[in-house]
Formats: C-alpha cells, structure tokens, sequence
C-alpha cells in the first residue's frame, strides 16, 4: 500500500538562530530530499517496467506524440546546426589553409558532440516540458486520483509509457538530427565554393569512425531517459493549484537539460578513458 | 442495520499539524445510503480518499468487505478498489480520452471480457445517465452535469458495491442537482449499493440519505436520519439545515 499512497516527505523545517544561514540549509536538505525522492521514483519506474502487464499499445501510442511529432523541429534545428556551423567555421580554416578539412570537422563536430547535445536540449524543452505540464494537470484534475481508485496503475500507464519512449526515440530523432545537419553542411559548403555531393560524403565517411558514433549514440539513450523520468516526476508529485502546472512544466526543462550536461560531461570523461 | 460491508474505526488524519479528523466511527451496511454533512474543511472529502487509500491515516482502521486496507498490499488493495466506486468532485474524466475511452478505461485490465462485451457494458452505462448520444465527444464538449453523469457511469461500469460521492451536486443548478440525486438513488436501487454521499446539499441528502452523519471538529457529532437531524435539540445541527 505504501507506494500508492502519495506520502511526499514535507520539507524539514529549521530552528536556526541565523535565518540566512537556516535558509541555506532548509535549501540543502530539500535538494538531497528531491534527489532521494527521485531515485526512489526511478527506482519503481525499474520494478514496474519488467511487470506485465506491458503496455505496448501505449508504448508506441508515445513515441508516435514524443518522438514523431518533435521530428520536424529537430530537423528543422538539425539542418541550421549544419549550415551554421559550416559557414562560421570555414573562414577560420581558410586561415590556416585547410579549407579541406571542413567537411569532416563538422561532421565529426556533429556527430560526436552537437547533435546529441542540441537535439536533447531541444527534446527536454517540447517533451520534457509537455510531460511535465500534462502529469501535473492530470494531478491538478484529479485523473490520476481517479485511474488509482479504479484498480488501475497510473504509474505504469503514465509514466513508464513515456519514459520508455523518450529513452527509445531521442537517438532516433538524433540520427536522423546528425544525417539532416551534415545535409545543411553540404549546402553551407556548396554556399561558398562547389563542392561536389560525392566528394563531401566521401570525406564525411573517410574521418568518421564507429567509435565517433557508437558513444554518441549511446548517451542519448541516457539523455532520453532522464528527461523522461525527470519530467514524469516534476508532473507526478507537482502541488496542487494551476500554478503547480506552470512550476513542473518550467523545472523539467530546467533539471532535464542539465542533466543532459551532466551526462554529456560524464560520457566524455568515460570516452576519454576507453580511447 | 444489516451486513457491515465498510468500517471506520477511530480514524485520525492531521495536515501539516492541523487536525482534520480525529476520532472518527462509522459502520455502512449492504444497500445503504449514509450521507455525510459538515462544513467546508470538517475533512469530509479526506474522510473518503483515506478510504480508498488516497490519504494514508494517521491512524485508526479503514476495513473495507473485512478486510483491513492498511495490511493490504498494493495488489491486493486495488482488487479492493474495483469494488469501490469513487466520484469526484470535478468528475476527473480522462480529458485526452473521448467518452467512450473514459468508460472503457476501467476494464483495460480485464481479460476475459470480448470486445464486444465490453462495448455493451459501456453502452448500458451510458443508457444508466442518460448519455447514450455522448459516446464519441470529448470531456471537453460536456456541461458539468453531463462530466458528473460520464464520471458516475465510469464508477457504475465495473458494478461497484460500495460508492463514494465526493460533493456530487457542487457547481450544478438545482434541476441538474436533483437529476444526479434521483440519480444516486435509482444507483442505490438498482445495482443495492452502500454509498457515502459527501454533500453540502440539503435536498441533495433529503432525496438519497437513509441514516446522516454530521462531522464536527473531526468527530461523529451527530447521527440519524434526515428528519431527527433536521428537527435536532441542537441548535448548531438545525441551524445547519436551515442556513444550508
């Protein structure tokens, strides 16, 4: 009965003498309160994901509104991130005469670090708030009262439905993010200089290597799953009120793009240590 | 009184230090309608969700067809839940679902029962609130009293024995307020459900009240039926329906 029953601890209150020194203390502990509150809330989103029964038809019911339908912002976003990058870095080679180099500077550049990065922070921001703004309205209404009083497992329908999503569909959206950015490079080589479609592949192809994208690739799966869970939480334990609504959506995009950071740098210190 | 189908015995909740209620006792017997009166923040509503498990007491028993719903588990507290109808206040219908969705949400989990049964089920719920034409439209497009009638078939599709009406009437006009009362009623007849009506409402508990409970300072302060209450020695208890 104990997880069914939303017994969020309240936060502690100080008895300091010194107010500002209380405060930050208040602050300290309820931000080790948060992080033990959300890994205990990660940790039934693990027990409840192998349960049956699996909601598959839910599954793909959210990466159809996750993943699809952020596809063209990320594309969108994708395609300037290629050209933008083509066009502000090729005067810099141009100094050092290596012009040349430029098809595989960007592509390892996106593929390596800027696509994962950006498409994440781009994901955290439509999906990871739109998460967050739905569960704490779902809370705020009653609806998530209501599924728990019918029988039902609110938690498995709702959220471990959309963090399985996010997980599975932010390195799709990156791939095809890192695949429409080397496109937008193309066209920000052709914009100043031809430079045949054959020749730019074949360059992007020759200096990318499996370990530029195999790493890559993986982060993302971590960054989809802690903007989902993040999210998730934010809107599952948001406060009463409308307000509450506006406070999930904005902390979701705030903590769930800073974990991507988190993540990027750890990955990066994991990467360096393997090559 | 006949079979004791729910109990509440001493039950004590508190909010952030503030007692709402703090010894509270009562027994519902098989096709009762026990209504519950009190005033705005007498925890009537926080009566019902400890209930059902929303709110976790501070302590006291909630023992629902005899069991004791503090020792269940999280399955088996919500095998008891399915027999538990719970209406909200606002209805709480699934807004991203259309009506139809909303009444087959409930019998997701129920494998036995064929497409089409369970679309006849939805059907004859439908045709119970009068809302056979509603099927395919979004909460959205609903008034208040159609949102409360969706939310009380909702409820009645998984043939519950106990219902629990939180403040069904609020926000309603009167001829909408009476319909969901004679509403409650013909539940009570048909299906022989024990219901907790949580009602500020006088003719609300006038049309579906066989015994009242009226909660002061988190106590059972006084028990009868609608006429001994309502021509009470206390004056606070008259004054209530009255005032009401």
């Amino acid at each position: 009965m104990a997880t069914d029953i939303k017994n969020t601890p309240q936060p502690i209150l100080l008895t300091d003498a010194d107010p500002v020194e209380g405060s930050y203390l208040t602050a300290l502990k309820e931000f080790f309160l948060e992080v033990a509150r959300l890994t205990r809330f990660t940790g039934r989103f693990f027990r409840e994901v192998v349960k049956p029964p699996y909601e598959l038809n839910m599954i793909i019911k959210q990466c159809y509104s996750l993943g699809y339908k952020s596809f063209p912002l990320i594309a969108i976003t994708g395609f300037i991130m290629g050209l933008v990058l083509t066009i502000q870095s090729r005067p810099t080679l141009a100094d050092f005469g290596a012009v040349s180099w430029l098809p595989a500077m960007v592509a390892i550049s996106i593929v390596r670090e800027i696509g994962p990065v950006i498409a994440a922070l781009i994901f955290a921001g439509k999906v990871g708030s739109g998460i967050g703004a739905e569960l704490a309205s779902m809370k705020v209404t009653e609806q998530i009262d209501a599924m728990e009083v019918s029988g039902m497992n609110p938690f498995k329908y709702l959220v471990v439905t959309k963090v399985v999503s996010a997980t599975l569909m932010l390195p799709v959206l990156v791939i095809a993010a890192d695949a429409i950015a080397l496109g937008g490079a193309y066209i920000g080589c052709n914009l100043q200089g031809a430079v045949n479609d054959h020749l730019f592949f074949l360059d992007v192809f020759q200096k990318l290597s499996f370990s530029d994208i195999y790493p890559a690739t993986i982060k993302t799966f971590f960054f989809g799953f802690f903007i989902g869970i993040i999210g998730c939480y934010k809107g599952y334990y948001s406060k009463q009120g409308t307000e509450g609504v506006g406070i999930a959506a904005n902390s979701a995009v705030v903590i769930g793009s800073l974990a991507v950071f988190i993540i990027d740098m750890i990955a990066v210190q994991v990467t360096s240590m393997f090559n | 009184m006949g079979e004791i189908i729910a109990e509440i015995d001493h039950l004590k909740k508190s909010f952030d230090g503030n007692a709402v209620l703090t010894d509270i006792n009562l027994k519902i017997a098989k096709g009762e309608n026990l209504v519950v009166f009190g005033k705005s923040g007498s925890g009537k509503s926080v009566l019902i969700k400890c209930m059902v498990g929303l709110e976790e007491p501070d302590g006291g028993n909630v023992i629902l067809f005899g069991k004791n719903i503090a020792d269940l588990n999280s399955d088996q507290l919500n095998q008891i839940r399915k027999k538990v109808g719970f209406l909200f206040q606002s209805a709480a219908l699934y807004d991203s679902m259309t009506v139809r969705e909303n009444l087959e949400f409930p019998l997701r989990d129920i494998k036995s029962m064929s497409k089409d049964e369970k679309d006849a089920l939805v059907v004859e719920a439908l045709a119970n609130v009068s809302l056979e034409n509603a099927m395919n439209k979004m909460p959205s497009e609903l008034s208040g009293g159609m949102r409360k009638r969706v939310g009380l078939a909702r409820t009645l599709i998984l043939k519950p024995e106990i219902m629990l009406y939180d403040e069904p009437t609020t926000g309603l006009d009167p001829i909408t307020s009476k319909e969901i009362s004679n509403l409650i009623l013909e539940v009570q007849q048909k299906y022989n459900t024990s219901s907790i009506i949580i009602t500020h409402d006088v003719e609300c508990a006038q049309i579906t009240a066989n015994r009242m409970v009226i909660i002061k300072n988190g106590l059972c302060f006084a028990e009868g039926t609608f006429d001994e209450l309502s021509n009470s020695k206390d004056e606070w208890v008259r004054s209530f329906f009255t005032k009401a």
